[in-house]
């Protein structure tokens, strides 16, 4: 019996660990090797021994990519978002020693938070901007273009997983507000887009955001505009297609955390003189919000290492740091840096993969 | 009592056009005369036609059943599997790892897996082609094949299965008799999945795919880096037609099935 449960987990284990976990040591053992021109186009520094594997790698793709500047950001980043998490409550107890802890102190001390972060971060990239271009005429310094391409992934990343959410939390509240004969089939609706290929659907939009397409024709035609707009290969033709392409990511599981939802409980909050509004800050919000944060992760991680998106819609203007990586690697043939992309991608990504993989476990129980 | 109010009604109004509405724009320029494909110059099937007629296209698209069939199929077996273990081995060493490992392809950039799956071929010796995609696609596709599964399996009720196992079956019987019809639903739904996961998959498939053996989202996104033409327009409204045809077919087969087995699952509760 004992023998037979080994058996059964030792299948799907074992192909994991070969199909994912070995591919990408092999990505880090290669982002310390030195480019070649041969087939692997890499040669591998690793030798026998720990110690001497150690004083042998090879740490010139990294600095090649600034990953120190990247790292520099990603902890300011993290370390002013958890400052203020400890601070904000203490402050607040301060100024107003007895008044409850709400759902509104929830949402300013995120959104305070997030604010606060993004000054920061502001404030080092500007200093680093203004700092990279005058050192690198004194000594030899990383490229720029890889820390750009970091930083502008996450910010199309972030502003674009908050669209998803303005845009997605109405449709799955709406979805579960609806009878409930209706719901499999809007259920249906929202999925049959998910399922319809990813490439036809950012394609789509290349129909319609271009300078002859079908929006500008419809604007022209209504007066609205003068002369056409230049959408597609921009950064907002990005947004678009990404809010578009992941909202079924988005709507299905705040659609699912507010179908189990008891109604009673609204109910009950408006009998005690809620108003609407406020019943569905304290009670609807909280309840959905295990849902929020899947569909978050699952908007965020991926767009961040988007390489379809950027390269039909956004041209050569946006930056993306999975554009990057596609170039280095079929382009330049550049197989170590493209590793080392790879590994600091991986790097950041670590914290909220983590995090999304407590909030299903979480959800599953 | 769930109200459905006029903000309710706008939002699915609004949130149901965004989506739809530029997938209708792509079918009704498909049948467009023009080549110009946004000046509509009347009606015509003529595009099907010519696409009908693409080697190349018709090629890309048989290797891409193929990988997606045997991917597809691979990953019902491992990701039902795995899901089995999630949620009925309770604690095991390495289960952390394990669950990580379930979860993580689910969000991890396409590029990353792409590129980790490639050099590993290559350290490994392996030769590029049809494969190698079905075994990249395979690793991906079982991990929301699991999850759909994982879903079933921890709605229902454990003690039908362990009534098996007192009354003299063997685990796998057990498995067999009482536990997979009643995840069946989950468990096509899940093959389904990984089918269209796979079918719909660039990124991996131009990473992990060798000279002889392109699959038609390679074909398409070659030829949509030139711009809108009306043979991709046919060919996505194909695509969108199988794809709508099949979701429906498979909602229908599935909730008979989720009935049937709700009734079963009851009619032995009540025995």
């Amino acid at each position: 019996m004992k023998l037979r449960r080994s058996f059964l987990i030792a299948i799907p284990y074992t192909w994991l660990v070969i199909f994912f976990l070995i591919p990408f040591g092999i990505v880090l053992k290669i982002s310390f090797s030195d480019i070649a021109l041969a087939i692997p186009p890499y040669t591998p520094t690793m030798k026998d021994g720990f110690w001497e594997m150690l004083s042998g790698l090879d740490l010139e793709n990294y600095a090649f990519i600034g990953a120190g500047a990247v790292f520099a950001v990603f902890a300011v980043l993290v370390i002013s978002i958890g400052m203020f998490q400890i601070v904000y409550p203490r402050v607040r107890r301060a100024l107003i020693p007895d008044a409850r802890y709400g759902i509104f102190d929830s949402a300013a001390a995120v959104l305070t938070t997030l604010a606060v972060a993004l000054v920061n971060v502001a404030l080092i990239v500007a200093l680093l901007s203004f700092l990279f271009p005058v050192l690198k005429s004194f000594v030899d310094i990383p490229d720029f273009l890889y820390f750009a391409a970091y930083l502008s992934s996450l910010k199309i990343a972030v502003i674009s997983t908050f669209l998803t959410l303005l845009i997605g939390y109405p449709i799955a509240y709406g979805m579960a507000r609806a009878a409930e004969h209706w719901r499999p089939t809007l259920l249906m609706l929202v999925i049959l887009p998910f399922w319809t290929s990813f490439l036809i659907r950012v394609y789509a939009w290349i129909g319609i955001l271009s300078t002859e397409g079908y929006l500008n024709q419809f604007l022209l035609g209504v007066g609205i505009i003068g002369e056409p707009l230049a959408i597609l290969n921009t950064p907002v033709a990005v947004y678009i297609g990404i809010v578009y392409t992941y909202l079924p990511f988005m709507v299905l599981p705040i659609y699912a955390a507010l179908d189990k939802m008891d109604d009673s409980l609204v109910e009950a909050a408006e009998d005690l003189g809620c108003t609407t509004l406020s019943a569905f800050w304290l009670v609807t919000a909280p309840l959905s919000k295990p849902g929020v944060i899947a569909g978050c992760f699952l908007v965020f991680i991926p767009a961040l290492g988007e390489f379809v998106i950027p390269s039909l819609l956004g041209g050569s203007n946006t930056v993306m740091i999975g554009k990057v990586l596609w170039e280095e690697f079929f382009n330049n043939r550049d197989w170590p840096v493209a590793s080392a992309v790879a590994v600091i991608l991986l790097l950041i990504l670590i914290i909220p993969i983590v995090l999304f993989q407590r909030n299903q476990e979480e959800v599953e129980q | 009592m769930r109200r459905f109010s006029w903000f309710n009604a706008t939002s699915l109004t609004f949130g149901f056009a965004f989506l739809y509405l530029p997938m209708l724009m792509l079918v009704i320029y498909s049948f467009n005369e023009s080549r110009l494909v946004t000046v509509w110059a009347g009606f015509s099937t003529k595009w099907y036609g010519e696409l009908m007629q693409n080697e190349a296209f018709l090629d890309a698209a048989w290797v891409t059943i193929k990988v997606a069939f045997w991917s597809s199929t691979l990953a019902t077996i491992l990701g039902t599997m795995a899901a089995y273990i999630m949620v009925r081995s309770g604690r095991f060493r390495g289960r952390g790892l394990f669950s990580g490992m379930i979860y993580a392809p689910l969000v991890m950039p396409e590029v990353i897996t792409g590129l980790s799956l490639l050099l590993f071929f290559i350290a490994v010796d392996v030769n590029r082609g049809i494969l190698t995609i079905i075994l990249a696609h395979t690793t991906f596709a079982m991990c929301y094949v699991s999850v759909v599964v994982t879903s079933r399996l921890v709605s229902f009720d454990n003690s039908l299965e362990e009534a098996a196992l007192d009354l003299g079956c063997t685990p796998f019987d057990a498995f067999r008799s009482v536990t997979l019809p009643i995840i069946l639903p989950a468990v096509i739904s899940g093959w389904l999945l990984a089918f269209t996961l796979s079918l719909d998959d660039f990124v991996i498939a131009t990473f992990t795919s060798g000279p002889s053996s392109t699959t038609l989202p390679i074909k398409i996104f070659s030829a949509v880096r030139l711009g809108v033409t009306p043979e991709i327009n046919a060919l996505s409204t194909i695509m969108i037609l199988l794809v709508t045809v099949g979701v429906i077919l498979a909602s229908l087969i599935s909730r008979s099935l989720a009935i049937k087995a709700k009734a079963d699952e009851r009619k032995a509760e009540q025995q």
